[in-house]
């Protein structure tokens, strides 16, 4: 924490001794927003979908404040299947890794509202695969996993293969979730840095599956416990 | 000073010198920082300048001088010149937080200070990324008496990396994503080619081999996508200095780019070296020459034909490439010259990486390794074994199948997979046969047979000349005229240069800037610095305020810098004679590195106030 207040204590410092610019060895703070996803998906089922998975991140080296932010939007209702906000702080743990902690509220339009303490790592694992695992904590907890690796097709066409798990630790059945009934979603997404790294385009396919009692649960409601669906949309960082 | 003459700092970019042109000691100098708009052909961008220009203003001194300068911020953030390589009272020297509290907006600061010494410096902003942004100028320095080079025309040559982002963009964009500036990163194709060349298997485990380690062959620019200017031009505005058959032109070759490396050939023409970082060396004649962030060379070229010469400046990464023109008449343009293949780090520069990171290099399997262009398959041996090392066994290498248990590595000329300029490239002093290689001999290796080499052996840094001719090596300078006597250093302070490329953190001793107590040193002492490079990058090293006496061995003829390149994978020892009270930065000169935290105070303890 002393690290994060650091930079506003010496621009004070440096305002009372005259000199407002940043000074050597007080980095600026850095700031930006990195969305991941930004797509349509095209399912099976005509039912579209407006999805979005973006970060907008403050802080330095020792500590970061992100937002996360990531939803499903069906375009027909404007109802939003999925919508999940997070708070999260950041702190470097190891050479590639940092820790996570944060709060986490999922608002669908249907269904049960739930908030959940988030404590989990990400970083680059050996192989340059990007990892998320987070353990979200609550009265329904349940973990989540997501791995994303970018293989350089040319340096700005770019293939990145993605996977996500969600593991539901206890039954949550007015939210369609059975303890041990895995959800699995697998991408493959062809994007093109279009300008810079700033607006990347792609396109790509997602598969979603779920398992065990959350797949009954799902097919209990009349529906699919897989779906196919192909994405359009566009990668930014600004 | 008698005559005090007023002389307004001329935009001289373009301009003719010939030495000795100029007569008066001038004393007062006024200099604006403006907010411009830079256009380098390829792009335009807000930026800031000196005197509202985009090519850099050149001050000219006169060794004796007592110079004042009016220095007017015009912009609406705090500015500072550091006058870089100038030796003057620490007051003066311009750095924020450090010697004053910088220039506010609207407000004009008056610099005051001797000028006892001559040559070639630079200045530019201390502040923020003033300088990426633009604000940089040359220093030319007319010495006293009789100047020992003999020149007929005399031109700046400031080097920079325009880029088309702000500094402020860069480091954010870089802090978060390590390599965004990275567009010469292994693809889909260099794996399909690789494979085809040394096997699949090999391939894939050179791949794994880097991957275990998140690093990447490819960072020897970390910012790349710049347009390169000689003073304040492009290759297309092509900067041109006239001459005429048979002159002596001396160029002053000034390095003032945030991040980029330049290896500087005039194509057809030999320079000759007379000067680095401000103080004459003795002569030496080269082809080709790498100048690293903030130094400066002055070499001398003697254009004999009727017809333009191109002065080319092409980055280490060959990622960007400038093209000036030298020329008895204007409107002559020199060609441009494609760039050459972009090098890969090898094994040899991480040497320096896994002693400071902990690894265990014995589990490290060094599949399909390439040293300095010589590939080498190695079978699964740690690198405390390289007894078992094998070559790879293609019908093209001449040496297939070799054992390297015994082999002395000495005299050895190496093939070339290039086929280029590049081959014969001699791994002098390199015993991998009998000698056990420990992590500490490793990181040391340069220092076998008590000769520094100044590139890991077997770097994928180490230059060669375009012309396959000589190519400056530091080995290369030796002091014309010693500024100090040779003695015994004090004591030893140990740098390690180190950082976390994927974070984007720079630091020494593992310790960033900001959470770092100053150096201290005592006035009157000589203290040796031990760089020890544990990163992947080279870095320019710049001392403020003392000069570093680069060894190369040769005692009190030693070259006297103010700023030295230490490469991946090596140590270099430098001394300085501890003659200027105060506190002074101390700093690799890479703009974004040195924001990061690979940055030092040093406090000199004693002496006159």
């Amino acid at each position: 924490m002393k690290n994060l207040l650091a930079p506003g204590a010496v621009a004070l410092a440096t305002l009372t001794a005259g000199a407002v610019f940043a000074e050597p060895g007080v980095p600026p703070l850095i700031y930006g927003v990195q969305v991941e996803q930004l797509e349509y998906r095209l399912g099976e089922n005509d039912e579209d979908v407006l999805v979005w998975d973006f970060d907008a991140m403050v802080g330095n080296d020792e500590l970061r404040l992100v937002f996360r932010s990531e939803a499903e939007m069906e375009t027909s209702s404007n109802d939003f299947e999925t919508l999940e906000n997070q708070l999260r702080l950041q702190m470097p743990i190891s050479t590639f890794f940092d820790a996570v902690v944060g709060a986490h509220a999922s608002t669908p339009t249907e269904g049960p509202n739930r908030y959940n303490l988030v404590v989990g790592v990400k970083g680059l694992a050996p192989q340059w695969f990007e990892i998320d695992a987070d353990l979200y904590l609550s009265e329904y907890p349940f973990g989540r996993f997501e791995a994303e690796y970018e293989a350089l097709l040319t340096n700005r066409l770019i293939l990145t293969p993605s996977l996500e798990v969600n593991m539901p630790f206890k039954d949550d059945i007015e939210a369609g979730q059975a303890a041990g009934g895995a959800t699995i979603e697998i991408g493959a997404r062809l994007s093109y840095d279009l300008v810079g790294r700033a607006i990347s385009p792609y396109v790509g396919v997602n598969y979603e599956k779920s398992f065990g009692g959350t797949a009954d649960l799902i097919e209990a409601a009349g529906g699919q416990s897989d779906n196919l669906s192909f994405v359009v949309g566009t990668r930014l960082f600004f | 000073m008698n005559s005090i003459a007023m002389f307004r700092a001329a935009l001289l970019g373009l301009a003719v010198t010939t030495l000795g042109g100029f007569s008066a000691t001038a004393g007062t100098y006024d200099i604006s920082v403006d907010n411009i708009r830079i256009d380098t052909g390829d792009f335009k961008k807000k930026g800031v300048g000196y005197n509202n220009s985009q090519i850099p203003t050149v001050l000219r001194f006169k060794e004796g001088e007592n110079v004042t300068l009016n220095v007017k911020n015009n912009l609406r953030e705090s500015t500072s010149i550091h006058w870089h390589g100038l030796i003057l009272p620490f007051r003066q020297d311009g750095v924020p937080g450090i010697s004053f509290n910088g220039i506010k907006p609207g407000t004009t600061f008056t610099y005051n200070f001797p000028i006892k010494q001559a040559g070639t410096y630079w200045f530019h902003s201390h502040s923020g990324f003033q300088e990426p942004d633009g604000a940089y100028g040359a220093i030319v320095i007319e010495p006293k008496g009789h100047d020992p080079v003999h020149a007929d025309r005399d031109y700046v040559v400031q080097l920079t990396d325009k880029h088309p982002h702000s500094g402020n963009k860069i480091f954010r964009n870089v802090k978060r994503s390590a390599d965004y500036y990275n567009r010469s990163q292994r693809t889909l194709d260099d794996l399909v080619n690789d494979a085809r060349a040394d096997g699949l298997k090999a391939t894939l485990k050179d791949r794994k081999m880097w991957g275990k380690m998140r690093m990447t062959p490819t960072d020897v620019e970390d910012i790349q996508g710049f347009t390169a200017l000689i003073n304040g031009q492009s290759t297309k505005q092509n900067w041109t200095g006239l001459f005429k058959a048979g002159e002596k032109v001396r160029l002053r070759l000034i390095n003032s780019s945030a991040m980029t490396y330049f290896d500087v050939r005039v194509p057809g023409l030999k320079m000759t070296v007379v000067q680095a970082d401000g103080n004459n060396v003795k002569p030496v004649v080269v082809d080709e020459l790498r100048i690293a962030v903030a130094e400066t060379y002055d070499v001398i070229v003697e254009p004999r034909k009727n017809m333009p010469y191109s002065v080319i400046a092409e980055s280490m990464g060959r990622t960007g490439l400038v093209r000036g023109t030298l020329t008895p008449q204007a409107g002559l343009v020199g060609g441009v010259p494609h760039l050459r293949p972009q090098p890969l780090l090898t094994m040899a520069d991480m040497s320096g990486m896994m002693g400071g990171m902990g690894m265990d290099m014995d589990g490290m399997s060094m599949g399909n390794m390439d040293m300095g262009g010589m590939k080498m398959n190695l079978t699964d041996t740690g690198m405390n074994d390289m007894a078992g090392m094998e070559m790879p066994k293609t019908d093209a290498d001449p040496h297939a199948g070799h054992d390297m248990g015994n082999m002395d590595m000495g005299d050895m000329k190496m093939p070339n997979k290039e086929a280029d300029a590049h081959a014969g490239h001699n791994m002098k002093n390199m015993d991998m046969g009998g000698k056990k290689m420990s992590k500490k001999s490793m990181a040391g290796m340069n220092d076998m047979n008590g000769k520094t080499e100044f590139y890991a052996p077997g770097s994928g840094l180490t230059p060669h000349a375009a012309n396959g001719g000589k190519f400056l090596s530091y080995n290369d300078l030796k002091a014309s005229q010693p500024l100090f006597r040779d003695r015994k250093a004090t004591r030893t302070i140990e740098l390690r240069l180190t950082g976390n490329m994927e974070r984007y953190i720079w630091s020494i001793n593992g310790v960033k800037m900001e959470d770092a107590d100053p150096i201290v040193l005592n006035y009157g002492e000589r203290v040796r610095f031990k760089f020890v490079n544990e990163t992947m990058m080279a870095h320019p090293m710049h001392l403020h305020g003392m000069w570093s006496l680069l060894d190369t061995g040769k005692g009190k003829w030693d070259p006297i810098k103010h700023t030295v390149n230490i490469n991946p994978g090596t140590t270099v020892y430098t001394e300085t004679e501890v003659d200027a009270s105060g506190q002074w930065a101390f700093h690799c000169h890479l703009s974004y590195h040195a924001e990061a935290g690979m940055f030092r105070k040093v406090v000199v303890v004693g002496g006159p106030a």
